[in-house]
């Protein structure tokens, strides 16, 4: 790589990450932003962040935001990892490719679909919908992706390892959590990362399942920015964006860190 | 070698004792995998205190009769006896057997020490004695200043070492190790296994161990099975294995050997002899209990004589006259090709059809002085016990 990067990389590359991350620049640079109009600078000041703690509205979404994604990425973290768990170490049981499969598709599944479909689901059943729709959507989407991340990671495990604690007097149950979810742990807690921020952002789905007195912070802002963009709204993003970057940079830090483990233990 | 000859190790022979109870019992066990029999009505008996070794080549079973016996895998048919006692429905956790697997399987979570630990902490034992007897497994596989290092932070070697001072932590009855020196250089290779012998002989373990190699059986173990496709071909001490194969396989699987078909003609009066298309005149042989029919006879090429000169009569003998086809200098001995025809051999492409029989002779005297050259008739003799006449 020695070879200098040609005037047209370097343009592309520049283009292209204008194009993604300027706009997110451009929004953390206004939440400091001392006027009150959006689109003129009127000096440095985090004003907008002490009056955002004084919005009882966004602290109230902000606090349903935060609850509805522990407690659905939690318990999506849980039943992914049974899911996955099923599906790598119970052999070829009957309809398990179709499982398989199955587990993929909300995945690629449209957003509004599986939202409308989850509202049609809870109307049927008369659910009251609030707090705990949301976090039904949110484990029922979520849930996939965990089951994907360790589903990657047990497929490599080796299962003698499990066999070894059995053979040394540990019985089948206690060796899965003295065994093989600590050595799975860092995929598990990706997934649980990865599902965390998954909820945190999700404004469609949470749009469908929501109901009164569960107002997430993206429908929160979503409404709000349709009566204008306020500098509060800017500095509710920035602190959005700072959060879910830490997810991913510590899910991505600890998977890396996994790998490196284990290329050492192969090399 | 030095432990089936030392006095101690003659004396122990319990398989011909028929008042010994065998620690282990393989009764008439079959294992089936679908429509695949693994293991096809096997029995066996193994002695407490036995070395014990399973040999055969890749996909015979080995791995699935160990396992059947950690409780890994449920027999199909037969029985498992342990100390007398049917095991079968004794889950893997609750048998007095440990096992050192293929692949070592450590924890990679835990350090060595805690991977030594686990098995002593699984039988909630005080504090003080895991952690005294941590210190004895270090020093016995010599790993005490690696006791706070992670597997990854460790060679092969000494991988394989953690494993299996894990595995004789808890001085199991008996210790199942599944081809446990795989990994290892043949050096290191075969230093460990003079470790395994001291180790199995200082604890007073049974072992069983499985191998594909056939040196490393006849080193460590007291008694080999010689396993093909799910059955036992043959269970006896490695001398015996070598020295009296039973049939043709367990004669071809250790060690090299000349195998030659042919008949076998037995009468009252006269000795038994081998005749062979490819031997020139019939050989005596000694074939106590046999009847005439078609057999193999199988000579080593180390117990081959081979001189230019005929050798006398003699009833005790057999032998036959050939050309030699190559000379293999080893360094410690020659190994001599020799073709069983008259004919001089040199610039002819080598034909099949004539055999050739190798004799193993140690090298004496120095090279230059050796009078034996290409091309020149010879004469092998061998003992007629040597030969070994194979039914099967
Ligand atoms: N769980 C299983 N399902 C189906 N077939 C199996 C299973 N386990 C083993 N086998 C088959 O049983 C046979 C014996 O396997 P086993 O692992 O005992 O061989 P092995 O003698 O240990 O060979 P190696 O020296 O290669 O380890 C093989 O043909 C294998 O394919
Ligand atoms: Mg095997």
């Amino acid at each position: 790589m020695n070879q200098r990067m040609s005037w047209f990389n370097v343009t592309s590359l520049t283009f292209g990450f204008a194009f993604l991350y300027l706009p997110i620049l451009i929004l953390i640079i206004y939440s400091f932003n001392d006027s009150r109009l959006v689109t003129v600078w009127g000096g440095f000041s985090t004003r907008w962040y002490g009056e955002l703690f004084q919005n009882e509205g966004i602290m109230d979404a902000a606090w349903v935001t935060a609850r509805v994604a522990f407690v659905s990425a939690t318990i999506a973290t849980i039943l992914g990892t049974m899911a996955a768990i099923v599906l790598v170490r119970l052999g070829r049981f009957r309809g398990r490719t179709l499982f398989n499969g199955m587990i993929y598709a909300p995945l690629v599944m449209p957003e509004v679909i599986t939202g409308l479909s989850l509202l049609l689901l809870f109307v049927a059943m008369g659910f009251a919908r609030g707090f705990w729709t949301v976090v039904i959507a949110h484990i029922t989407f979520s849930m996939c992706y965990v089951a994907v991340v360790v589903q990657s990671r047990l497929i490599t495990f080796d299962e003698s390892l499990e066999e070894a604690a059995q053979d040394l007097g540990c019985p089948p149950g206690r060796s899965f959590f003295a065994i093989t979810l600590p050595v799975i742990l860092p995929a598990v807690l990706a997934g649980w990362m990865l599902a965390f921020t998954l909820s945190l952002d999700d404004l469609v789905i949470a749009s469908f399942a929501t109901g009164p007195g569960a107002t997430t912070l993206p429908i929160k802002i979503y409404s709000q920015i349709r009566l204008g963009v306020t500098p509060e709204i800017n500095a509710v993003c920035t602190i959005l964006i700072a959060l879910v970057a830490l997810g991913i940079i510590t899910a991505s830090l600890a998977s890396k860190h996994r790998m490196m483990r284990a290329r050492r233990t192969v090399g | 070698m030095a432990k089936t000859m030392g006095p101690v190790r003659r004396a122990f022979a319990p398989w011909d004792d028929p008042l010994a109870e065998p620690l282990i019992r393989f009764e008439r066990i079959s294992k089936r995998f679908g429509d695949f029999t693994a293991i096809d009505d096997v029995s066996l008996d193994i002695y407490e205190r036995e070395f014990f070794a399973l040999l055969g080549p890749s996909g015979c079973g080995k791995t699935t009769l160990m396992r059947m016996l950690a409780g890994f895998e449920t027999p199909s048919e037969g029985r498992i006896l342990l100390d007398g006692e049917d095991i079968s429905a004794i889950p893997p956790h609750r048998r007095p057997v440990n096992m050192m697997f293929q692949s070592y399987a450590l924890f990679p979570h835990m350090n060595v020490a805690d991977n030594i630990a686990f098995g002593l902490k699984q039988d909630n034992l005080p504090k003080t004695d895991i952690a005294a007897c941590v210190e004895e497994m270090l020093s016995l596989v010599k790993l005490e200043p690696f006791a706070k290092r992670k597997p990854d932070q460790l060679s092969g070697g000494q991988r394989q070492r953690v494993a299996l001072a894990r595995s004789l932590a808890k001085r199991p009855k008996v210790l199942l190790l599944d081809e446990p020196l795989g990994a290892l250089d043949k050096k290191l290779r075969e230093e460990t296994q003079f470790e395994l012998m001291d180790i199995q002989e200082k604890l007073g373990m049974t072992f069983l161990i499985v191998t594909h190699d056939q040196e490393e059986a006849m080193t460590v173990a007291d008694r080999i099975a010689v396993m093909n496709e799910g059955t036992f071909e043959q269970i006896a001490p490695p001398s015996v294995i070598y020295e009296e194969p039973s049939s043709r396989y367990v004669a071809g699987f250790i060690g090299d050997i000349n195998l030659l078909e042919g008949t076998l003609a037995t009468s009252l009066d006269k000795a038994p002899t081998f005749a062979s298309p490819d031997l020139p005149a019939p050989v005596t042989v000694e074939a106590e209990g046999l009847a005439s029919g078609p057999v193999a006879l199988a000579v080593r090429p180390e117990k081959l004589r081979i001189a230019l000169d005929e050798p006398a009569d003699d009833p005790a003998m057999a032998k036959v006259s050939g050309r030699v086809w190559d000379i293999a200098y080893m360094g410690d001995v020659s190994i001599f090709h020799v073709r069983l025809s008259d004919e001089v051999c040199e610039g002819q492409p080598k034909d099949d059809s004539v055999p050739i029989i190798r004799a193993t002779i140690a090298n004496t005297t120095r090279l230059v002085e050796r009078p034996i050259a290409w091309d020149d008739k010879v004469w092998l003799s061998w003992d007629k016990s040597a030969g070994v006449v194979l039914t099967r």
